[in-house]
């Protein structure tokens, strides 16, 4: 793994027509001590499960995808910071989303820091999608997981704390943020020491819509929730489940949240955590709206 | 320090007495199983007792020992039928802190050698257990349902002695060249099963590390749960080429149906808490017992790497073992005709 000093600052706006780590090496990050043994080791898996090597075909593959298919765009990536550990929280839309492995390979070949995306722990049970996820990057969305990977760890960690619910949302009913989970990102950050940095993102809601939704096969097959897309009529009942249209993706860094709270805590102030919560949730929703006035085409933004 | 030390006829009881033995401030080690040492000792007396330790009474009041070592708990399903795994956990553990805990018992010190297998392995846990973390599920198979038990009756009996410090280490998957513990098992067949689509993290600690973490809970006092593993985690596909053996899948479902004529044929034994390994792993956090003093010697990789230089020793030169005499280890302890000079 050569370390490869990125000096690069990112200005706001600007497009990211090259991205030279895109596929390489990542800059290294400082990891927890004892773990000198690393000569007697033949992988590069860490204790998360992700793997540097996999990573960089992942971003490889993905780049075309980033670059051509979505034409990636942010706005305010100074506000992510380069050290330290930090919580990122968006807005989360999609049948199949695809805001996660959106900002993940923008924030790794940008920063050139490692991105960790939690998500449902429903990803373990799949043979093969959950050793792929958890080798790219996925960890279970537990608070004992984020607590680590923010406080001892000091990474970088993406949640959407929507959840299913806004991945499983109708097409009618896009861009409506649903409730931010019982405010259990803001806990988390606030034990862990680090701040949030919301993200508003725009395109993942039209990259794979749902026009039909089916409760009672979701209950059969027990998952969250069981969507018929657009991209199904276009593409295909197969094809339309994993490719997204080409929405044109915009995302905006809005200025990191810091918490004036104790770290640490065993338990932290309910009415506290929710005002937080709420107040994240409504800037990003008005970041969301304010990118829709913008926007002047879905597709060419 | 006075000692009783359960599970003699392990191979950890047995090293365990033999480092002991030769700590200065150890005066006696009694040693209690139902196997003879594996091990010469010195000076170690060996008593034989049934698992459940129905005559310990007498013998920490006979002895007077203040530390009892408690390493017989059975976490390898494989060795022990449901009940006899029952009886030697909890009927066991439940005798042995009865007679510490009797009236006018000179017990001030209990160290107990337990497994992480009490965590359990699901795909809702945490990818590191404190040592607080409840499972996630409720345990399912009898050896953690046993280990479950015990750590409720250790917590009650901690509760109600407190003039007595109780040390709880929670080992991970233990692997050394001395040993058979199912995973090390699995890493000795020429092919090593793997689940299809699964490899999950895990996490080992070296054999001489876990006896280094029980020598040094009886020479210090650091009361409470301790988990004890190697730092880092793994997958186990790197596992198994770290140790040079391919791997062939289980199927991912219906795995425990398919291990069942491997198991008819005496190939392998995976027994189901094994498996669920397999498939989620498990890790632990182990800064606590780091910051209560311990060192390792040993991480995960380096633990896997030792383990992997003794098979390539022992593909040559094959297992060696040593074999109990009864006479013999008595005349070496109280014929007059040898010489014993300790200082």
């Amino acid at each position: 793994m050569a370390p490869e000093p990125v000096d690069r600052t990112t200005t706001a706006a600007r497009v990211l027509p090259d991205s030279r780590l895109a596929g390489g090496e990542l800059v290294p990050v400082p990891k927890p001590p004892a773990s000198d043994d690393d000569e007697l080791r033949v992988g590069d898996v860490d204790g998360w499960g992700r793997s540097e090597r996999v990573r960089a075909i992942a971003r490889r593959l993905y780049d075309p995808l980033y670059r051509r298919w979505f034409r990636v765009e942010w706005e305010g990536l100074e506000h992510v910071p380069k050290e330290g550990g930090a919580l990122l929280v968006g807005n989360h839309a999609g049948a199949i989303p695809s805001d996660a492995p959106v900002i993940m390979h923008g924030i790794e070949t940008e920063l050139g820091r490692p991105l960790y995306g939690l998500a449902d722990n429903l990803f373990r049970l799949v043979p093969v999608v959950g050793t792929l996820w958890s080798r790219t990057g996925g960890v279970p969305a537990h608070p004992d997981n984020a607590y680590r990977l923010l406080h001892d760890e000091q990474q970088l960690a993406l949640v959407f704390p929507e959840g299913t619910k806004g991945t499983g949302k109708h097409v009618s009913e896009r861009y409506q943020l649903r409730r931010f989970g019982r405010g259990g990102f803001v806990e988390i950050a606030m034990r862990a020491g680090v701040p949030i940095v919301p993200l508003a993102i725009v395109g993942n809601e039209e990259a794979m819509p749902i026009v039909y939704k089916s409760g009672r096969l979701a209950k059969m097959l027990n998952i969250p929730y069981f969507p018929v897309t657009a991209n199904q009529f276009v593409f295909g009942p197969m094809l339309g489940l994993v490719l997204p249209f080409p929405a044109k993706f915009r995302i905006k860094v809005l200025p990191p949240v810091h918490f004036d709270a104790a770290p640490n805590q065993e338990r932290y102030n309910r009415s506290v955590v929710i005002e937080h919560s709420d107040r994240i949730r409504e800037s990003i929703q008005n970041a969301v709206y304010d990118l829709l006035r913008e926007r002047k085409s879905i597709w060419a933004g | 320090m006075r000692i009783l030390l359960t599970g003699l006829g392990t191979y950890f009881g047995s090293k365990l007495a033999q480092v002991l033995e030769r700590e200065r401030s150890v005066e006696l080690v009694v040693g209690l199983d139902t196997r003879e040492p594996v091990l010469p000792l010195e000076h170690t007396e060996y008593v034989k007792a049934d698992s459940s330790f129905s005559i310990l009474e007498r013998i920490v009041t006979a002895t007077r020992v203040d530390t009892v070592l408690h390493t017989h708990l059975v976490v390898d399903s494989t060795q022990a039928s449901g009940r006899a795994l029952h009886e030697a956990n909890v009927i066991g553990t439940m005798n042995l802190l009865a007679a510490a805990g009797a009236a006018g018992s000179t017990v001030r010190k209990v160290v107990m050698k337990s497994s992480t297998l009490g965590y359990g392995a699901n795909y809702t846990d945490p990818y590191f257990f404190r040592e607080g973390t409840a499972r996630s599920r409720a345990p399912r198979t009898r050896v953690e349902r046993s280990l479950l038990e015990v750590g409720s009756i250790v917590g009650d009996f901690a509760e109600d002695n407190p003039h007595v410090t109780v040390t709880m280490l929670a080992f991970a998957n233990i692997l050394g060249e001395h040993l058979g513990s199912p995973i090390a098992r699995m890493l000795r067949l020429p092919v090593v099963p793997e689940i299809l689509g699964f490899d999950p993290r895990l996490q080992f600690v070296h054999e001489d590390d876990t006896i280094g973490a029980l020598v040094y809970a009886t020479l210090h006092d650091v009361a409470g749960v301790y988990n004890v593993a190697g730092e880092g985690t793994m997958p186990w596909s790197e596992v198994c080429s770290i140790v040079g053996k391919r791997r062939v899948p289980l199927p991912p479902f219906l795995t425990g149906l398919a291990v069942e004529p491997l198991r008819a044929a005496r190939l392998v034994d995976i027994p189901p808490e094994i498996l669920a390994l397999l498939r989620y792993g498990r890790g632990v956090d182990t800064s606590r017992y780091r910051e209560a003093g311990f060192r390792y010697q040993y991480t995960t990789a380096g633990a896997v790497d030792a383990f992997a230089q003794g098979l390539r020793l022992q593909s040559t030169v094959g297992r060696r073992e040593y074999r109990y005499e009864r006479d013999v280890e008595n005349f070496f302890r109280h014929s007059p005709a040898v010489v014993r000079d300790r200082s």
